[in-house]
């Protein structure tokens, strides 16, 4: 049984690994082509993602100080996939998380090394973004907890019925809300964004070539499969229900990218932590005194 | 039973040798054997006492009473002495010392103890002994590194006058009281050992003797003083009413809400002690004194002794208070919630690295507080947690700090970047114990894990002080990393000016630091678990989860040793107006002009300005109404 | 199989230009000329491009900035010079301040004439430098012997 269990949790990581890429740089592609058409362009091709990783690839890696700065995104990648391994292996959501930061603070460390002023306020602006959407992914934590009794990712799963999003649906808007920062759209993309940027340059990833890139994008698709794979946990119960809601959600959010300025950081900062304690504590609050007053 | 006599009676040889020895050398060869000796018994006491149940001492002899006797009056008269130079509007702190003597000599005199039970002077439990090791071993860690720290502090500093020797002794009484403090049962001696601690940090703080100095010295002074007065009273009342001297017999004493008073009034004097909100004014003026002091007894043990005391009386403050439906364990914990959330924030906008590392301890004492506020099993389990990897980190970074500082000559975390470049060997380890206090998979960030997890379970308001917090916390850490780690090439010898000590105790509580969190599964089966029993987070899945996290992150400096092939350098990109081969100029209208990277500090926010006064007054608010509650629910 | 001609991304400096070209390059991203279906997205960044785009000639001021721009490109890369200007310096070249076109300084491999060259042209030119960058990365590039007969 021990052996069977092992197997499929291997099976899961695998599948995990090698699948990401495949989708979410599909998606991405498909997010070109949907902010093209939003703009009156034709858009690239759907695999152009593919194209822009496999170009990168292909181009020379510079160093900036006689530093190899690309180590750090290597370790970026490789805690972004640890992190997205242990979500869709079932494992705790909170620790998902702070490996998601761990992983998030490596890429934050290249930036910094550098020594570059582009790169160093792009870092010090993914700190803040940090800060700004931790609380409301540790408060869903909380209130998935809340809500299923478990805080492993396979547990919350497993719920049969819509319990889940009809205790929680302040905190699920929360995370919408915060989604838009994870995903680096408009107009919380203050650190890095795919368009010119003129007052960062590239922010974070603005001393970074070639293969070093490469990385930051696959490693941005493994972030984007874990953050949709939160929203799934909320309506788990039924698949197609939950991938329906998922290319909702990714809509929004391009929606949001096409018609929303960037904000200022202050802005960034104080909205989102009120919109999680708003919408993600009141809920938990809410749930906690139902659920004594029901006792 | 002797091991404990030794470690409570041990240190005060040295003590009173550094008071005679006038020799450095000697004074070194002393230091050292003796930290050798506490080390090796504290850790030997750890393993080879069992951990089923406490282990009372019981005393037969009366001449202890005697002593604790002496002791007093020598400690008040010492404290009044110390108060002579104070300006008489400052008549309350003398004032202080007085009432509590008074109080506690008054209760041995009377003859009221007669009545009361004085069976079990010292004891022993699993707690003592995690204490224990963490005094013995961080502690005399700290004080070899402070010979080598003090020779280098009087060089530098001419116009302070040496007084090693005042220094030294103190540092060994204070071990001694720390250690009695930890294993003592009877609440006087218990009370007496406290108030040495006081006594030791006000020594310390004013060491430099510099007016900033004093200042901040006394106002460590009355607000220890005044948890002191708090635990006189909570004697007075125990013993007069209750006809209880010893802390098992209260803790034991049944579900009676008649206890919670003295356990209210001595939590009371742990807030002090660990400088929670609105006692946390003093460990941030205490910043003044030499780095030692703050590692010993402003981060990794006087302030442990404070939360130490509330975990201790955890499961009496689970007592609901007659007449409302709260317990004393949710006002404490909220308490500790507004100082973690407080003092998270706070550390955002300080640029100075050891205010930074005390709005940090202030925090993760306050988490602490939180948990053992809450008092479930798991809770407690992640207090302990807390308690021992936070004594570890924390100390390795002040003393990191103290290195720094001495070499570069300044505090500010500005003056720190590109510290990689300058002094690799140091930022390393330093950056071992920045993440060793907020990413996983290090001992930190687990406990809070287990925090978090604990908290869930009851109400969602501390999860989310704790979630807004830790969220803080990532900010402050995170920019200060990036500051050390910005390669300047920027070459500097200041590495080889560091001496001997300090190198051996930074590496040794580097090391422990990621030995700690590989171990940490053990250090919960064999202390803790006999203790509060057996935690989830444990749990086979989530160890081997960890294990994998902790086994990818120590692969990480091994890639450091690889040959990376030469790529082609390129110089940060700033518009075209760089400078070929230039790192850190660009052609400006005038000429080449340098470029300063420098932190976010957000001052709007989280500037001490706004946010330090609404917190003291939260937390005062907070804690009039716990004693009125209790008060009320006392008569 | 090389992506590099599936996915140019440009960096496009103006070196001393009326702003003339700079405007018909702007108009080539705009849903009028797209050129985002060919995978071209323009990044300010050289460290990020395949592809140098200049505009205006080059002057004493500008020297050290398009120098530093090239420079900073990661291999392999490719310099379309846009308009009159950048490819010979126009009639300002005998300015005392101009050096000529950006052929001067660093090694350009397609020259987009006109004044101002229009988006059709520049998406034309762009379309060569992808050929060329093709063979760049295969090492079969052999640049073209400099015009004989230059006025200065």
């Amino acid at each position: 049984m021990g052996q069977d269990n092992n197997m499929k949790l291997l099976l899961a990581a695998l599948a995990f690994v090698i699948l990401t890429p495949v989708v979410c740089g599909l998606l991405a592609g498909f997010d070109r082509i949907l902010t093209a058409k939003m703009q009156g362009r034709y858009g690239p091709p759907l695999l152009q993602p593919f194209f822009d990783v496999l170009k990168l690839f292909e181009k020379e890696n510079l160093m900036v100080n006689q530093f190899y700065h690309s180590f750090y995104l290597i370790c970026y990648l490789i805690f972004m996939v640890a992190s997205g391994i242990l979500f869709f292996t079932g494992q705790d959501l909170l620790l998902v998380i702070f490996a998601f930061t761990l992983a998030d603070i490596f890429l934050v460390l290249a930036a910094y090394s550098t020594n570059s002023p582009y790169s160093f306020i792009g870092a010090e602006r993914e700190l803040l973004l940090m800060m700004s959407a931790e609380p409301m992914l540790l408060i869903a934590a909380v209130g998935l907890f809340m809500a299923t009794k478990s805080f492993k990712v396979g547990a919350i799963a497993d719920v049969a019925d819509f319990s889940t999003i009809s205790h929680l649906p302040g905190v699920f808007i929360g995370l919408l809300f915060i989604l838009t920062i994870k995903l680096r759209k408009s107009p919380f993309d203050l650190s890095t964004s795919h368009h010119a940027h003129q007052e960062l340059i590239k922010g974070v990833t603005t001393e970074f070539a070639g293969p070093s890139l490469a990385l930051v994008e696959i490693a941005h698709w493994y972030e984007t499969a874990i953050m949709l794979g939160i929203i799934y946990l909320f309506f788990a119960a039924n698949p197609v229900i939950a991938v329906s809601v998922i290319i909702a959600a990714y809509f929004i959010e391009i929606l949001i990218d096409n018609t929303f300025a960037r904000f200022k950081w202050e802005l960034t900062l104080t909205s989102s932590w009120t919109v999680s304690l708003v919408f993600g504590g009141l809920n938990l609050i809410v749930l906690f005194i139902i659920e004594k007053v029901k006792i | 039973m002797a091991f404990i006599a030794f470690l409570i009676l041990f240190p005060l040889l040295p003590a009173a040798m550094m008071l005679l020895v006038e020799s450095p050398a000697v004074r070194k060869g002393i230091i050292i054997i003796s930290a050798i000796a506490i080390a090796v018994i504290s850790v030997d006491l750890a393993f080879s006492a069992p951990k089923d149940a406490p282990h009372y001492v019981n005393s037969a002899f009366h001449s202890l009473d005697n002593i604790l006797l002496a002791g007093e009056l020598i400690l008040a008269c010492t404290l009044l002495y110390l108060c002579r130079k104070l300006p008489f509007r400052k008549y309350w702190i003398p004032l202080m010392v007085v009432l509590q003597t008074g109080m506690v000599l008054w209760i041995e005199l009377s003859g009221k103890l007669h009545d009361v039970k004085t069976q079990h002077v010292f004891f022993y439990d699993n707690l003592s002994l995690i204490m224990a090791v963490i005094i013995g071993v961080i502690g005399t860690l700290i004080c070899v590194y402070a010979v080598g720290y003090m020779n280098q502090y009087h060089h530098h500093h001419h116009d302070i006058p040496d007084r090693q020797k005042l220094f030294f002794f103190t540092m060994f009484l204070f071990l001694s009281a720390m250690f009695g403090i930890v294993f003592a049962d009877n609440l006087m001696w218990l009370y007496f050992f406290w108030e040495i601690t006081t006594l030791c940090s006000f020594i310390m703080i004013g060491y430099s003797g510099t007016e900033e100095a004093v200042t901040n010295a006394f106002r460590a002074l009355w607000m220890n003083l005044l948890g002191g007065l708090a635990f006189a009273i909570a004697i007075v009342y125990c013993v007069t009413v209750l006809k209880i001297i010893e802390l098992d017999d209260l803790l034991n004493s049944g579900k009676s809400a008649a206890i919670l008073l003295p356990v209210v009034l001595i939590a009371f004097a742990g807030l002090t002690k660990s400088a929670q909100f609105p006692f946390s004014a003093w460990l941030l003026g205490a910043m003044v004194a030499p780095t030692p002091v703050s590692a010993l007894l402003h981060s990794s043990t006087m302030v442990k002794a404070g939360v130490y005391i509330i975990i201790k009386l955890a499961p009496a403050m689970l007592i609901t208070i007659p007449g409302t439906m709260l317990t004393p364990g949710i006002l404490i914990a909220l308490i500790g919630a507004v100082s973690f959330l407080a003092c998270s924030c706070l550390a955002i906008s300080q640029s100075n690295a050891k205010r930074v590392l005390a709005y940090s301890t202030i925090a993760n004492l306050g988490l602490i507080v939180l948990c053992a506020g809450v008092g479930s099993y798991l809770a407690l389990w992640a207090a302990i947690l807390l308690l021992i990897f936070h004594a570890v980190a924390k100390a390795l970074l002040f003393l990191t700090v103290g290195t720094i500082e001495q070499q570069i000559g300044s505090r500010d975390i500005e003056d720190m970047h590109g510290l990689i470049s300058k002094m690799p060997r140091i930022t390393i380890i330093m950056l071992i114990g920045i993440t060793g206090m907020f990413l996983a998979p290090f001992g930190m960030l687990i406990s809070k894990w287990a925090a978090l997890e604990a908290l869930a379970v009851s109400d969602p308001f501390l999860p989310l002080a704790v979630i807004f917090g830790s969220s803080a916390t990532l900010f402050f850490w995170g920019k200060w990393m990036g500051k050390l780690i910005a390669i300047t090439n920027v070459k500097s010898d200041a590495e080889s000016r560091i001496c001997h000590e300090e190198w051996f105790v930074l590496s040794t509580l580097a090391g422990m630091t990621i030995a700690i969190c590989a171990l940490f599964p053990l250090v919960g089966s064999y202390f803790i678990e006999p203790l509060y029993g057996h935690d989830p987070i444990l749990s086979k899945e989530h160890i081997i989860m960890v294990a994998i996290l902790l086994g990818l992150v120590l692969l990480v400096p091994i890639a450091f040793f690889f040959n990376w092939k030469k790529l082609r350098n390129a110089e940060p990109y700033l518009c075209g107006a760089g400078i070929k081969d230039n790192y850190s100029q660009f052609t400006g209208s005038l000429g080449t002009k340098e470029w300063k990277l420098s932190n976010y500090y957000l001052e709007k926010y989280f500037g001490e300005a706004r946010l330090f006064k609404l917190s003291v007054v939260i937390s005062t608010i907070l804690i009039i109404i716990t004693f009125t509650i209790v008060c009320y629910g006392a008569r | 199989m090389s992506f590099i001609t599936k996915s140019p991304w440009i960096v496009h400096y103006d070196g001393s230009s009326c702003n003339g070209c700079d405007i018909e390059v702007l108009a080539c991203l705009t849903p009028m000329y797209d050129v985002e279906r060919f995978g071209i997205i323009n990044t300010g960044n050289p460290k990020h491009a395949d592809i140098f785009l200049v505009t205006g000639y080059v002057n004493t001021q500008n020297v050290d900035v398009i120098k530093n721009i090239y420079r900073k490109m990661p291999d392999p890369k490719v310099v379309v010079a846009i308009g009159i200007c950048a490819s010979t310096g126009n009639f300002f070249r005998e300015c005392y301040n101009a050096l000529g076109g950006i052929d001067t300084i660093i090694p350009v491999d397609v020259y987009v004439p006109g004044c101002a060259a229009r988006p059709e042209a520049i998406i034309d030119g762009v379309v060569k430098a992808l050929g060329i960058l093709d063979q760049k990365k295969n090492k079969t590039y052999i640049p073209p012997a400099k015009p004989e007969g230059i006025i200065k």
